[in-house]
């Protein structure tokens, strides 16, 4: 009787975040169409709710009741599949984010393997897609995806043995903990640019989105995607997008820390705290949609293969080269 | 009883998705079931404790390998009603699969007792995570071994570069350098041009 309460107890803990995660990703949209709107001196959403507020709604609804379209020649199964891989694999890597001490589904011993394992399993989704729309823009984004994911992969695994170097764990919960005196982007600070910038190239955004570049591939991998598998695109990479920015949050920034340990600051929360910090670098992410334009191709390969790598290979060495030297290491 | 229900599941799951890989007559779908079978191979892990080997499975072999896989099945233009008349590989296969099974054999019955591979439960390295017993087994123990088998991946690795990068002098390229390192001074020319009266 206790073992299934507790699995009901863990079913009940997993769909809290899920809806933690729609939430987030319901007030993302509506938050980064507001500043794309502000820096072009738009007004936005507005019509629809109070400020716009429920336009993601009627988005949502409107996608959720138009016909599905699967194109006659595509392959059906894998066709109807690859969305679906897309939510799954994003979502399904909240289960060890920490949202405060304590409050995570699954505390296990190699979290942020885990994290890294699932959010380099999201390119099958696009990559599948692609392929089973049997068309020919589809999989042009579908190759340019495939290509782009794996290189950033690489840079991103380099970054995140720095902060493993200096935490001694691959747990979340004790990455965090181990920032209690110093964050970690100050003494790592290239190494939190090459994280931020390598987040946007791993979750296609802009001035990434090559895959999806409307000026050359219509709308890459989703062109023959309508109605509720359209959504189911959109959701995964918005939940992918966010799960970047916790991974940040926690390698970086400190998790649910506060910035300082005293009196006023140390009574919040640590979930607003982290929340906090997530949607910070949301919105910076969200700037650089707005203000940089979109790369080229070779530019995109280069910057991954010829410049991130090296740089994030030199500094895991330094890194421990540092720590070994100073005696610092944990 | 929990454990080894999932341990039949993962295992008769890996046996059919391998099946179907050589079975399957499109290869996309081949590369599908293989990953599926993966997948399994990592939950068998996830039930022996190996936490740590199930998820470089998932990151080396699905994340990494697989995607290349599927990336050069997708981009060969196969004919498969001539791809299926030619697949006759059962004498290798069985050649392959006697060999396989004959070295399972020899392991089992020759293996010396006192270096089992069967971990044994009361082991004082227990108290460190899969991790650390990692680490301190091909870093520490088995160094030299480590350094060679990296030496070897490198030296295939410039191999592989050597055997595909040619340089072909039409082709025109991208010179970063020279395109970061255009100026106005350099590359905007003012002349006077002296304009005729029309007509």
């Amino acid at each position: 009787m206790e073992y299934i309460l507790s699995i009901l107890f863990i079913f009940l803990q997993s769909f809290l975040v899920i809806f933690a995660v729609l939430m987030m990703a319901y007030l993302g949209i509506y938050g980064e169409r507001k500043l794309w709107a502000a820096v072009q001196l738009r007004r936005g959403p507005n019509i629809v709710g109070p400020f716009g507020l429920l336009q993601p709604v009627a988005d949502f609804l409107k996608l959720l009741l138009k016909e599905p379209i699967i194109p006659d020649k595509a392959n059906k199964i894998i066709f109807i599949m690859a969305p679906l891989v897309t939510c799954f694999v994003a979502l399904s890597a909240w289960a060890v984010v920490p949202f405060a001490e304590n409050w995570v589904v699954a505390d296990i011993n190699v979290g942020i393997l885990y994290i890294f394992a699932i959010s380099s399993l999201g390119v099958y989704g696009i990559i599948l897609g692609g392929w089973a729309s049997n068309s020919k823009y589809p999989f042009m984004g579908a190759m340019r995806s495939a290509a782009q994911m794996v290189s950033y992969e690489v840079s991103i695994g380099f970054v995140i043995i720095t902060v493993l170097l200096c935490v001694g764990s691959l747990n979340l919960t004790d990455i965090v903990l181990a920032q209690k005196k110093i964050w970690f982007f100050i003494p790592l600070f290239p190494m939190f640019i090459i994280f931020f910038v390598s987040a946007l190239a791993e979750t296609n955004r802009p001035p990434f989105d090559l895959p999806e570049a409307e000026a050359e591939l219509v709308a890459g991998y989703q062109v023959e995607y309508s109605s509720s598998f359209f959504l189911l695109y959109f959701l995964g990479e918005l939940a992918a997008t966010f799960l970047m920015c916790a991974m940040i949050t926690i390698l970086f920034l400190g998790g649910w820390l506060p910035p300082f340990d005293i009196y006023p600051l140390n009574v919040i929360p640590g979930v607003v705290w982290f929340m906090l910090k997530v949607a910070f670098i949301f919105f910076m992410f969200g700037m650089v949609k707005a203000l940089v334009p979109r790369y080229r191709y070779d530019q995109l390969m280069r910057l991954g293969w010829k410049v991130f790598l090296p740089i994030s290979l030199f500094w895991v060495v330094l890194t421990a080269s540092v720590l070994f030297i100073f005696d610092l290491a944990p | 009883m929990f454990a080894s229900i999932l341990f039949f599941i993962f295992s008769f799951l890996i046996l059919a998705s391998a099946l179907l890989v050589i079975t399957s007559k499109n290869p996309v779908n081949s590369v599908i079931f293989l990953i599926f079978s993966f997948f399994n191979a990592a939950g068998i892990f996830l039930i022996a404790g190996a936490e740590f080997l199930a998820l470089i499975m998932l990151i080396v072999y699905v994340g990494a390998v697989a995607v290349l896989f599927l990336f050069v099945v997708m981009m060969l233009d196969l004919n498969f009603e001539e791809l299926n008349k030619k697949t006759n590989f059962v004498k290798t296969g069985i050649i392959t699969a006697g060999i396989l099974i004959a070295e399972m054999i020899v392991l089992f019955v020759y293996y010396p007792e006192e270096q089992s591979f069967i971990i044994n439960k009361n082991n004082e390295l227990n108290s460190l995570t899969n991790t650390e017993i990692i680490g301190s087994k091909i870093y520490t123990e088995h160094f030299y071994h480590f350094q060679i088998a990296g030496l070897i991946l490198l030296v295939a690795m410039i191999g592989a570069i050597v055997l595909t990068l040619r340089h072909r002098d039409n082709v025109r390229r991208q010179d970063i350098s020279s395109q970061v390192s255009r100026d106005q001074e350099k590359n905007v020319e003012l002349k006077d041009i002296t304009f005729e009266e029309s007509e």
